[in-house]
């Protein structure tokens, strides 16, 4: 049976044990249609031409994890950013832990899709925003029939929450092969801001696929730093299907931090439906083996005096492959943009690939538009300054990687995270980076 | 002061009639429409061919019958039905002339009146032209010229005939019969074209030139070049097209195929005025061309177009760099207006080692138009040190038009070098400002921007051709450009 077949089959099962009579109900069932039409996406659909998935879904997942599991806090201690205090929303298998999280009521709040999807006090808001602005493409749908579970933020007007988010989907491998869906909703009304981390972490090499669907709601004057941290193992595949909606004069952010996993692709959407709206998407990928990441971005300038600034850098080493798909979409009402897309790419060894594809559409004949894209060497000249200087190739080497990277660096804004980054960078590059940064 | 403004421009670019339409009334030699594997046979009948090549026309057509027409431009226009048009048409007196004074002199009003009148171009540069009626060659000049220095300059057909043993090993080698759709459509059915060889170690003394013009009312046409240079030769070749008004579509569908062998070098520059349909977007010609050079050692092919006309554009010229240090250019000013539409771009294909390739796009739309760019760099594997460096401009004019760049890059190999960068901009007021306030009046303000944005592209332009793509701008860009 094939995994569309079986869930298919299981959204029956699935039916059982939630509220089938909440108003929620009717956009699953449309959604599942959506995705018994359509399937798997394959390489003959255009956005896809690159990735192909077809080694993913021929695992045999379990869909529903049997038993609640639990891991020690000592375990996975490294993967919370333990330095500075933060609010944490922790899932195991798929499942909310409440040992290892911290969630709040008070004033704004930070807690789950489940008790936001069935309690009355939330009708308000998930009849507002829920599946608003997420797209019906196959993916997407299939993440919307299952939605159960996932992160719940809600920040009022004028609030600004003085810590961190953090979100953490662990998977503890004690199934062979999981498939985990979760779904978050954040919603931050006028002059509210507040800043996210999301992270997918596989506690073992087991084969885990991850298709996740993120709401943001910015609204006016509002601003949302969100922080993706893709840092997995070998058998975890990560589709992160993030869709955002911003307001006038609202300012989100979105950095993605590409280190490791089977296969990762994230479509980032962005939606202008507002003046004055400002959008950054920054990435860094370094990855080696067999990995694969593809970046599929849309950002659609829909009304005026809008920005947007995308800047990607990727290093690629061993057989991997770099996928930048990246989109811009200036309406005609959208005079007075300005667009700005970057692209840069460094190959390591003779069997990585890059595949990249900066698109404009343009139909507003007043706007600054543009994008660049390079693929290139380190500088051999720089390399041999440094060499002449007693740095040794490696560290030389290090030093050109971490400051072709570093402008994507220089725009976090939790210092704690920004040095975590910079380890990793460090660990992925194999050497010591014997300086303060 | 003048008030001319862009506004005005855009207004005027939308009344703008096609200059050029008129209908030459020559008696034709025009098979029933409709097409099938006995039309094919006709054709090849028709032109007196050999065996092998009604052969290769059927096994084309067989190619063909399997395809299905390709959707992915960004392009929308009514299907064409392949089954409503006729395949073959040919002027009927068809002497062989010697001189310009045997010609129809009818046939050479028409040409006066497209303003590239033969006269005029034998004084200009000594050009020699081929000139494709519909679909027959009626005319050939200065063949003496070019036969003393081994320059073979014809007609596809009598290269058919004359050189088969060329014909037989290059046709299709660089676009096969099963290419793509359109390019299995002319393998089958291709009425004529040109065929040029250059010898080895010739450098071909001027330039070669083309004119193709669709003349009878109802007939699609099927060009088909070849170009051939051999070792260390150099060739430059010029082809250029108007088309008479007309209101139902046209279906143009070329295959151009370039071999440089090694050290030789060809140039390529097209001038394509097609008749764009009127400014309600009704009519104009349908162009689905495919373009391909094969590029061996230290050969260099570079391409040019300024593209102004047409309803729907479909054109990739590309350059398969084979050879170790082969080198492919890509120069195009695509200009669209009213209701057309252009999907135009090139493709590098990097399989030598050291190649390089230039890609240097300009798009400027006006009207309701829709105008893109799509191109594809690959760098394969084995191509050690490749590089390549693309820029795509566009300028907008109003805001019913839109201005797309899709551009694909695949590197396989961890030394190669990719540039690119894409702008799309209007004209600035500031730079309107700028010019106004040292006594430029706005109209040519405009008409220096727009200069000075499509300057590197017709930069690349020979010499002979530059008065004929002076002429062509100006009717999709009448007022701004001076």
């Amino acid at each position: 049976m094939s995994l569309k077949d079986k869930l298919v089959s299981s959204y029956l099962a699935f039916e059982d044990y939630i509220d089938a009579d909440s108003h929620i109900h009717e956009i699953r069932n449309k959604a599942i249609k959506t995705f018994e039409n359509s399937g798997f996406p394959t390489k003959k659909e255009e956005a896809w031409k690159y990735t192909s998935l077809n080694s993913i879904i021929k695992e045999d997942y379990c869909i529903f994890p049997k038993k609640e599991n639990t891991v020690e806090f000592k375990e996975v201690k490294k993967y919370f950013l333990h330095e500075i205090d933060t609010y944490k929303i922790v899932f195991i298998d798929g499942v909310y832990n409440s040992f290892l999280s911290e969630t709040t009521h008070d004033k704004v709040d930070v807690c789950l899709m489940s008790s936001a999807l069935s309690k009355p006090k939330y009708k308000a808001v998930v009849e507002n925003y829920f599946n608003k602005i997420a797209k019906d493409d196959s993916l997407t749908s299939l993440n919307t029939a299952f939605a159960k579970e996932g992160a719940y933020i809600f920040i009022p007007k004028h609030r600004e929450v003085e810590k961190p988010i953090e979100i953490i989907n662990f998977a503890t491998g004690n199934e062979a092969a999981l498939l985990l869906q979760p779904r978050n909703l954040i919603v931050v009304e006028e002059n509210a801001h507040v800043q996210i981390i999301e992270r997918h972490q596989s506690l073992t090499g087991n084969a885990v696929f991850t298709n996740s669907v993120t709401e943001i709601f910015a609204e006016k004057n509002s601003s949302v730093d969100f922080y993706k941290v893709q840092n997995d193992n070998n058998g975890a595949s990560l589709i992160d299907n993030t869709f955002i909606s911003q307001k006038d004069g609202s300012n989100v952010s979105v950095h993605t931090f590409s280190f490791g996993g089977k296969l990762i692709r994230n479509n980032l959407n962005f939606y202008q439906k507002g003046e004055h709206v400002n959008s950054t998407l920054k990435g860094i990928t370094i990855i080696e083996d067999k990995q694969h990441v593809d970046h599929n971005t849309l950002v659609n300038h829909i009304e005026p005096n809008c920005e947007s600034h995308q800047d990607y850098k990727g290093i690629f080493a061993g057989n991997s492959t770099g996928v930048f798909n990246g989109r811009i979409i200036v309406e005609k009402e959208a005079q007075k943009t300005d667009a700005f897309q970057q692209n840069n790419n460094i190959l390591i060894d003779d069997k990585a690939t890059i595949n990249s594809k900066p698109q404009l559409e343009i139909f507003a004949d007043d706007v600054k538009c543009s994008h660049g894209c390079t693929i290139g060497q380190l500088d051999e000249e720089a390399m041999f300054y440094l060499q002449t200087r007693g740095i040794r190739k490696k560290e030389a080497q290090a030093l050109l990687m971490y400051a072709f990277a570093s402008n994507v660096l220089e725009s976090v804004k939790i210092p704690e995270l920004k040095a975590r980054i910079t380890k990793l960078i460090a660990k992925k590059i194999g050497v010591n980076l014997g300086f303060n940064l | 002061m003048s008030k001319y403004t862009e506004d005005d421009l855009q207004k005027e670019l939308e009344t703008k009639e096609y200059k050029y339409g008129f209908y030459t009334d020559i008696k034709s030699d025009t098979f029933p429409v409709g097409l099938n594997e006995e039309v094919v046979v006709a054709i090849s009948k028709k032109k007196e061919e050999p065996e092998w090549m009604t052969e290769w026309r059927l096994e084309a057509f067989r190619y063909w019958k399997e395809m299905v027409e390709p959707e992915w431009a960004n392009v929308h226009y009514q299907k064409p039905d392949f089954q409503a048009i006729s395949y073959y048409s040919a002027p009927n007196s068809k002497p062989k002339y010697d001189s310009l004074d045997e010609v129809d002199p009818e046939l050479l009003d028409t040409f006066k009146r497209l303003g590239i009148s033969l006269d005029e171009q034998k004084k200009l540069a000594g050009v020699a032209v081929d000139i494709v009626m519909d679909s027959v060659s009626v005319a050939t000049t200065f063949k003496k010229t070019l036969a003393e220095k081994g320059i073979i300059f014809c007609s596809i057909s009598e290269a058919i005939k004359e050189h088969p043993e060329l014909v037989k090993k290059y046709l299709g080698t660089v676009v096969p019969q099963r290419d793509n759709f359109y390019a299995a459509l002319n393998s089958a059915v291709f009425s004529d074209g040109s065929f040029c060889y250059i010898p080895k170690g010739v450098r071909c003394p001027m330039e070669l030139s083309t004119y193709f013009r669709i003349n009878q009312a109802g007939t699609g046409q099927f060009e088909r070049t070849l170009v051939i240079a051999d070792e260390g030769s150099y060739v430059s070749y010029l082809e250029g097209c108007t088309a008479p008004s007309r209101d139902e579509n046209q279906l143009h569908a070329a295959v151009v195929e370039l071999i440089a062998l090694d050290n030789a070098e060809i140039k390529y520059s097209t001038v394509q005025n097609w008749y764009p349909g009127n400014k309600e977007g009704k009519g104009g010609v349908y162009n689905f061309v495919t373009k391909r050079g094969l590029c061996e050692k230290n050969a260099k092919i570079s391409w040019t177009q300024v593209e102004t006309g047409s309803a729907v554009t479909w054109k990739y010229p590309s350059c398969v760099l084979k050879g170790d240090n082969s080198i492919g250019e890509f120069y195009s000013i695509a200009v669209t207006n009213n209701f057309q539409q252009a999907d135009t771009g090139t493709k590098m294909i990097h399989l030598g080692k050291n190649t390089r390739s230039t890609i240097i796009s300009k798009g400027i739309s006006a009207g309701q138009s829709q105008n893109s760019y799509r191109g594809l760099v690959q760098i394969s594997p084995r191509a050690e040190n490749a590089r390549n460096f693309s820029q795509c401009d566009s300028l907008l004019m109003g805001n019913k038009c839109g201005a797309h760049t899709f551009p694909y890059i695949e590197a396989k190999n961890k030394t190669a070098k990719i540039e690119h960068e894409a702008t799309t901009s209007k004209i600035g007021e500031d730079q309107i400002f700028y010019c106004n306030q040292r006594g430029i009046d706005t109209e040519k303000a405009i008409a220096l921007i727009v200069n000075g944005f499509s300057k590197e592209v017709l930069n690349k332009l020979p010499m002979e051709f530059a008065v004929e793509a002076q002429k062509l701008l100006e009717i999709s860009l009448e007022g701004s450009v001076g």
